[in-house]
């Protein structure tokens, strides 16, 4: 299984090549492209500034009230028995509800336990493999004019569960 | 929903920072976070100008239009009740290809476009269509192959290799959206009598 982090070093690599070899075959214009996408790249960070300025403060501000360690050290015993790191459980939950209040929790972790603790690495994988679900239901269905969504809600969470597990389960084999 | 999430998270860290005698930490975590919010911004830049930079160049030279044919197919097989070469499959392809691609952005225009649709296809219900149910569990499944946002945060936070994560991700991801759809089969087949 270890080489699944070997592998991860060529994935940005080759995505590079793969694109750009293309679009020197068929003769577009690379680099005039890549700029005029790259513009695009300033918006969507432009978008995020303010979002991430708001949850950021907020997750501070629990950060440094001790009302965090208070909540992992609540249901510490519950997540120890399932070999789950109790500083985990807010970043799942509140992923359920939204990206980006998750964004903040995950920072706080990368900031006190580092991107390459345990820890940081599982989140990693976590966020990489979960949605928001609420959200998302809440604003497809309003478009969609329905009330009732029959099992999607129980598909939803059964595919995040499943995440989870599999992230713990990658985690736990590869670091 | 980010209104009660966002104001209760402020208003319980005060509350909990006066009752352990820490408000003077909360009173300079409020002021530190939202410069780092900042910092991390810029250095996002970097790699979200690179990013986008580079899908653009997979979009002109036709390998995203690509990519949407080859999953027709695949929508076919989910989504069974949709007529084809209606609109809709066009829709959903180009929300799923962007989702995988990691352009979510691009991808929710073209979701609710789909959602649209499919309430026309519903008759304007208000019970969901089995295609609903599983173009949303889908897409709640994740389907982002490469999470460049996560990436960014690890560089920013110090990772020695922020990309290692990566191909465990990418299995995760397959692995969750299996379930997704696995999911959806079953359901649609167990509650095939009530349309």
């Amino acid at each position: 299984m270890k080489f699944l982090i070997y592998i991860s070093d060529y994935i940005i690599p080759f995505v590079f090549f793969l694109i750009i070899t293309t679009g020197l075959s068929r003769k577009t214009n690379v680099y005039d492209d890549f700029i005029e996408g790259a513009k695009e790249g300033f918006k969507v960070v432009y978008g995020i500034l303010p979002t991430l300025i708001g949850l950021m403060v907020a997750v501070g501000v629990l950060r440094a009230s001790g009302a965090l360690d208070l909540l992992s050290n609540l249901i510490k015993p519950v997540t120890d028995f399932i070999h789950f790191p109790s500083e985990l459980v807010p970043v799942a939950l509140v992923k359920m509800f939204s990206s980006s209040a998750a964004t903040g929790l995950v920072l706080d972790i990368f900031k006190q336990y580092g991107p390459d603790s345990y820890i940081g690495r599982l989140v990693s994988i976590m966020m990489s493999c979960t949605e928001t679900i609420f959200y998302t239901m809440a604003v497809y269905f309003m478009v969609a004019g329905v009330r009732k969504s029959r099992y999607t809600l129980l598909g939803a969470l059964v595919a995040t569960l499943s995440g989870i597990v599999g992230s713990l389960v990658i985690a736990n084999i590869l670091f | 929903m980010l209104n009660y999430l966002w104001g209760i998270m402020i208003v319980i860290g005060i509350v909990v920072g006066v009752f352990n005698g820490r408000i003077d930490e909360v009173s300079n975590a409020t002021l530190s976070s939202s410069k780092e919010a900042v910092t991390l911004c810029i250095s996002m830049l970097g790699i979200m100008a690179m990013w986008t930079g580079l899908m653009e160049i997979a979009k002109k030279s036709g390998i995203v239009s690509s990519f949407t044919k080859g999953l027709r197919p695949i929508i076919k097989f989910l989504f069974p009740d949709i007529p084809k070469n209606h609109i809709v499959n066009e829709y959903i392809a180009s929300n799923m290809i962007a989702n995988i691609l990691g352009l979510g952005w691009a991808a929710t225009p073209m979701g609710l476009m789909a959602m649209k649709e499919l309430k026309k296809l519903n008759k304007d219900s208000d019970l969901a269509s089995h295609d609903m149910c599983t173009f949303l569990i889908i897409n709640i499944s994740s389907l982002q192959l490469i999470p460049v946002n996560i990436i960014a945060y690890r560089s920013q936070y110090g990772s020695a290799n922020p990309a290692e994560i990566l191909a465990a991700g990418i299995v995760a991801t397959i692995f969750s959206t299996f379930v997704g759809v696995l999911f959806s089969v079953l359901a649609r087949k167990l509650s095939k009598g009530d349309k």
